[in-house]
């Protein structure tokens, strides 16, 4: 991933943020159940959506590595995964702020949803030491897509599995039985789906082209025969041409 | 080329004539389990045991006991340089996968059949969940097997090796616990067995383990790559 049109697209996704804010706390009707607490879905719902499809977009990007080899494919399984563990972060913050004005607890067990995320959650956390774990890069790199595989395929399962063991108080806002949504709300929810959707490649792209200048520096430093020591106790995966 | 068949058996064999002699993994297996048990009794503060009580104190004991047995499954390989000879002997690789897996499933279902009548003796006051319960165990070893040798095989080569199978497994297998225990809660009831949603939670346990059969059978290879 190049540096090559960075600028625009983080220009572009701050114009679609603000965009969604200003619809979500100027324009969007008040939701009639919730009140103003209800806001919190503009934001949480798209970072759960996001983080969830950069999962399994990771997954994607390890099985992509294991058929071709190229090293490209493990790093950018490995920023997918990182920025998505962020997101996910800010799901279970929103959602517990969320739960903390409308059911008055922080956290509650009984729901499907926030208990399938977390696993989920926890279990992209555990992608990390289990590389750090393993010292000889090729073999990492192929384990960690290995992972990154079978995690992905592990979301839509854990998500069913969860689910059916009980079902009552998460808003279930696109089931169409439940009514749906009116459509000033789904348009506001679509603007700020887009602009959380284009934080994420923002991020990736940023934290991409980061990795691309080091794995540059790192390699004109060995070209110049320089502290090649330091290079080579660098655990992540860096992105060298 | 030696036909996979062949191959599956020497492995299988090999493997489970090891554990007959050297007993490495399974007599702590079980005596981990028999002491969970005592340890439930005091915590718990209870004799008797029921319903979803029953099904947690089971499988979270169960679950433990297994990840013992799953750390040790590929240990004699690396030792021993088992993963040299398979990369060498002119066999599919991914037969060391279901060798493996069947041989963690045999382990397992040791474990249960002593551990499971231990449990129903200490703590349940009628056996007749314990027949049902022999399809729910059957089910829930299987994906056991598959992600535990899929997790140990990577785990195996490096140095946190006892840390790292828990931590990838148990948030893997969250979904096949919660499937056995609601599956075996209703069959614990106080009542006799409550067949209430076991049908829907086996097909559950089921799918789980189809999907990281396939899975697992996919991506072993690229495991053993040097």
């Amino acid at each position: 991933m190049t540096g090559r049109g960075l600028k625009t697209l983080s220009i572009a996704t701050l114009i679609t943020l603000m965009v969604g804010f200003a619809l979500v706390f100027l324009w969007v009707p008040m939701d009639a159940d919730q009140g103003f607490k209800q806001k919190i879905f503009y934001l949480h719902v798209p970072l759960a959506i996001v983080a969830l499809l950069g999962f399994v977009a990771g997954g994607i990007e390890g099985f992509r590595h294991l058929r071709s080899g190229d090293r490209r494919h493990d790093a950018n399984s490995y920023v997918f995964i990182h920025i998505s563990v962020t997101f996910g972060v800010a799901v279970l913050v929103t959602g517990a702020i969320w739960a903390k004005a409308s059911w008055g607890h922080w956290w509650v067990w009984d729901e499907p949803t926030l208990v399938s995320f977390l696993i989920v959650f926890l279990l992209y956390c555990t992608y990390y030491p289990f590389r750090y774990a393993i010292e000889d890069r090729d073999r990492q790199a192929r384990y960690a897509s290995v992972f990154a595989i079978t995690a992905g395929a592990f979301v839509p399962l854990n998500f069913m599995a969860v689910r059916m063991a009980e079902s009552v108080i998460h808003p279930r806002v696109f089931a169409t039985a439940e009514g749906g949504l009116p459509d000033s709300m789904l348009l506001t929810f679509l603007v700020c789906f887009a602009g959380i959707a284009m934080l994420w490649f923002t991020l990736v792209k940023t934290e991409m082209v980061g990795k691309r200048v080091s794995g540059q520096i790192s390699q004109l430093r060995r070209t110049l025969n320089e502290d090649a020591g330091r290079s080579g106790g660098r655990i992540a995966p860096s992105v060298e041409s | 080329m030696t036909p996979s068949r062949t191959a599956f058996a020497a492995l299988l064999g090999k493997d489970l004539r090891t554990e007959l002699r050297t007993m490495r993994s399974l007599p702590a297996m079980v005596l981990f389990a028999v002491t969970t048990f005592i340890i439930f009794r005091y915590s718990l503060d209870r004799t008797t045991l029921e319903g979803s009580l029953a099904g947690g104190v089971l499988w979270t004991t169960l679950l433990f006991a297994s990840i013992l047995g799953i750390n040790r499954i590929f240990v004699s390989e690396l030792e021993e340089g088992g993963f040299d000879a398979i990369r060498l002997a002119p066999i599919d690789r991914t037969v060391l996968f279901t060798a493996k897996a069947s041989a963690l499933f045999i382990y397992l279902a040791v474990l249960q059949v002593i551990v499971v009548p231990v449990f129903a003796i200490f703590f349940l006051s009628d056996f007749s969940a314990l027949i049902p319960l022999v399809a729910v165990l059957l089910t829930v070893n299987l994906g056991f097997s598959v992600l535990g040798t899929l997790i140990s095989s990577m785990a195996v080569n490096s140095r946190a090796r006892d840390l790292l199978v828990p931590l990838l497994l148990l948030p893997l297998v969250v979904p096949l616990m919660i499937a056995a225990t609601g599956a075996s809660a209703g069959l614990f009831d106080a009542a006799g067995p409550d067949y209430d949603g076991f049908g829907s939670w086996l097909l559950v346990a089921g799918l789980y383990d189809g999907v990281f059969l396939l899975v697992g059978y996919a991506v072993f290879e690229f495991l053993l790559e040097d």
